[in-house]
Order: C-alpha cells, then structure tokens, then sequence
C-alpha cells in the first residue's frame, strides 16, 4: 500500500518545525516516527500533502529530572521511555506502559509525543499520562504552554493541540517506591486494549471506555473516602461512555473496567 | 528528493520520491530482496531490519526517513567470502524455517534483539520476537536457533 504524493520537509529543529506548520497550516502533518501515521497513510485515512519530519531532532529525544519532575522529550521512543533507568525507578507505571506498546520493533521507532498526539483512546499512553497526573508541554507560534493530560485529550483522535503547535516535552510528577497498577485486556498479543487501567496514588484512568482516556472520579472519590479496592471499583465505569465493537458492546466493556480497576487498585496497594 | 543511506556498509545516493517505504526501496531501488512486504500493517515482521542497528519494520518507515542512517538487511550480515551470520548458521542448524517467508525477518530481529540483550531466557526469546509471525507457526525451532545464536555469539565473544 503507497501513501498519496506529499511534500517532505526535514525540520532541524522545534522552532523550525513550528514555522513549518504555520506555513502550511492544516496541509501538514508532523512526522516523528510515523507508526500511527503511515499506517493511516498507507489506507488513505490521512493524505496530509506535506509532511514535516522532526524524527530526528536530536534535542527533542531526552528523560532528565526538572524540578522534581521528570521531562521526557516529545521524540524519545517508547524503547526509551520503557527502558530508562529513570523512568523505571522515578514512574514506573510509565515505563511499563510504553514496554505494552506493540512490539519491539514499533517501540524501536514510536514516540511518546507521537503517541499521545495521535491521541487513540484504546492506547497505552494517553491513560498512563492521565494516571500519572501528567501533562505535555506544547510549542507554538506564540511561544509555550502547558496543558494537562486531562485537558489534552478532547475525543476520537482529537486534542487540544492547535494546527499550527507541536508537543515538546512531556512532564509528571515523580512517584518513585509508590506501588501502581497497570491493567490492560486484549484478544491477542501485541493488541490495542479492550480496556484498559492505570492506577496510582489514588487517581485511576481507563483506556477505551470513551472517546477519550476516561479518569474514574467516582472510584477516585470512593477510594479517598476510605473504600477498599472492591468497593471502589464497582464504580468505575461511571464516568464512561464505551463504544461498542467486535470485541465488545458497552456492557461488557463496563463490567471489564469495573474487573480490571479492581485488579489494578489492589496492585496498587489499596486493600481489597 | 535525494536521499544518502548507508545500506549494509555501501554509502548510496538515489532520487525517490518522498512517499516510497523503505522496504520498496531496498527491494526495488537496491535490489535487495531479502526483505518481504508480508502484511504491509506493521503487525507481522517479514520486513524487519536493521536502522543503526535496531530492528524496524521496513514497511512503516519511509526511504526519506533513513536518510542519513545506515540499513542493514539480511544480505549485510554474511561475510565477504559468504560464509553465513552465526544467527543464520544457527537457524539453519536448527532447522528455525518452514516455508522460509519470515525467515530474514526473523534473523534480523533477531540480530536486534542480540544486540540489546546478548543472553536471554527463553521467555525473552518468545517476547523479543512477538513482532514476527511465522505462519506455518514454527516457533518452538525459532526460538532454539535463537537461543543456540546466543550460545554461540556470547562464546565468541569470551574466546
């Protein structure tokens, strides 16, 4: 399969890439490691008609621990972030997240910038993101801003990135020793979840139970007020709105998350 | 455009357009068809090879993109007198093919996988490998040929 004709453009740096962006506007696409992209562009989904490769802008590939945060830059690969010393000792429901995506092949060239931005709600990193109370950090024309991973995802493939702003960097607080949880169902190997959960520190996202990572307020409430693992997580699709698919209808999906919070709140050290 | 890439240790410069995949540019452009388009959907493995050394689906990365890198595929790793790769002997040894379709895939994952963790357990083997399919499901040989390449290479390099 043969993507449409496009323009490449090789953008040497952040700043670059944003005049390119404001130059051609919503004609152009943001290419990093492209494992979202041209599998979309190879079935036509996408024909953007130039792409701006900022791949290998070597400043935008980092983990380095900013103000008792950990920064990791918008081009590090989910090898990286999966394999970081760092990220494994500092948020380790992070680096397990990333070490879930595909295969390692597509870990040796997805981003984390990429990832999130694509902005699937059945993938692994925009619910790591908003567990981990995360938020991305983002570069355009007017300089930069931050916005919270809660904030970023707006619905099916859609964030609160303007046509002409890039992420950068992607930021979180650190937890290091703090037990987590990480559940995600699949069919097969190497699969997108049904649903997924992320849990830590009392804050708990779901993946594909929505058009967008869903953060489960009312097991989060539950769990502050005292509740144990069971208790909480039968509140844990409250919040959601799953759609329904050859996988799963929404009941099902409902009665997974609620299943798989619990799991994932007991891995995280709430008792049952 | 034109594109400067390294492809198993020869540097080349060709014109391509910016669409073409880096495996259509290695089969056709290069001639070198080691390399299959398998599923062409990033899932099964058959284009793998190597960018700088890490193991990639040819099928997901555009030729613009290596630009500047070095690709090694299947026909890189045998010596100049064609004597084969210890991770190709090893799968010939132990018999890790059926049909054959996956097989430079599978070596070069394998050669990947090698590189970041020079002794893995079995269980490392089967994980490493999960982005590779083998559709006559000949895995159990698979993972013995990788885990005698192991073997072989980490005595090499004690020797």
């Amino acid at each position: 399969m043969i993507p449409s004709p496009f323009e490449y453009v090789s953008a040497g740096s952040a700043d670059e890439a944003v005049e390119l962006l404001r130059r051609h506007g919503d004609d152009a696409k943001l290419l990093a490691g492209g494992h979202s992209l041209l599998p979309m562009m190879k079935v036509r989904l996408a024909a953007p008609s130039v792409l701006i490769d900022v791949g290998s802008i070597p400043s935008l590939s980092y983990v380095r621990a900013v103000d008792g945060e950990l920064a990791i830059g918008a081009a590090t690969t989910h090898q990286t972030v999966a394999t970081s010393p760092e990220v494994r000792s500092q948020v380790p429901l992070l680096a397990w997240s990333a070490g879930l995506v595909g295969d390692p092949q597509v870990r040796h060239r997805g981003t984390i910038g990429g990832s999130l931005a694509h902005a699937d709600p059945a993938a692994d990193l925009p619910m790591a993101l908003s567990a981990v109370d995360g938020r991305v950090v983002v570069l355009g024309p007017s300089g930069q801003r931050e916005i919270s991973a809660d904030e970023f995802f707006v619905g099916y493939f859609e964030t609160a990135l303007a046509p002409d702003e890039m992420i950068v960097e992607v930021r979180m607080p650190v937890r290091p020793g703090r037990p987590w949880g990480y559940q995600k169902f699949t069919r097969r190997a190497n699969d997108w979840a049904i649903v997924g959960v992320a849990a830590v520190d009392g804050r708990v996202a779901l993946a594909n139970m929505g058009p967008a990572p869903v953060r489960a307020v009312s097991t989060e409430q539950a769990l502050a007020a005292g509740a144990g693992a069971t208790e909480a997580a039968r509140l844990a699709a409250e919040e959601s709105d799953p759609a329904e698919d050859m996988h799963a209808d929404a009941a099902y999906r409902r009665h997974l998350a609620q299943v798989l919070t619990k799991r994932a709140l007991i891995s995280a050290g709430v008792p049952a | 455009m034109r594109v400067e890439i390294t492809v198993n240790g020869s540097r080349q410069e060709d014109e391509i357009e910016p669409r073409l995949l880096l495996v259509h540019y290695l089969r056709e452009v290069c001639g070198l068809r080691a390399a299959n388009v398998g599923c062409d959907t990033t899932s099964c493995g058959a284009c793998t090879v190597l960018l700088d050394g890490t193991s990639v689906k040819s099928c997901t990365v555009l030729a613009a993109q290596a630009s500047g890198h070095a690709v090694t595929t299947a026909e890189g790793l045998s010596g100049p007198d064609g004597e084969l790769h210890p991770v190709q002997q090893a799968f010939r040894q132990e018999h890790g093919l059926q049909c054959g379709f996956c097989t430079p895939g599978m070596v070069m994952a394998t050669v990947g996988l090698l590189a970041e963790n020079p002794q893995p357990t079995e269980q490392e083997v089967r994980e490493g490998l999960e982005g590779n399919f083998c559709r006559c499901t000949g895995y159990h040989n698979i993972v013995r040929a990788v885990l005698s390449a192991a073997g072989e290479l980490s005595a090499a390099g004690d020797r």
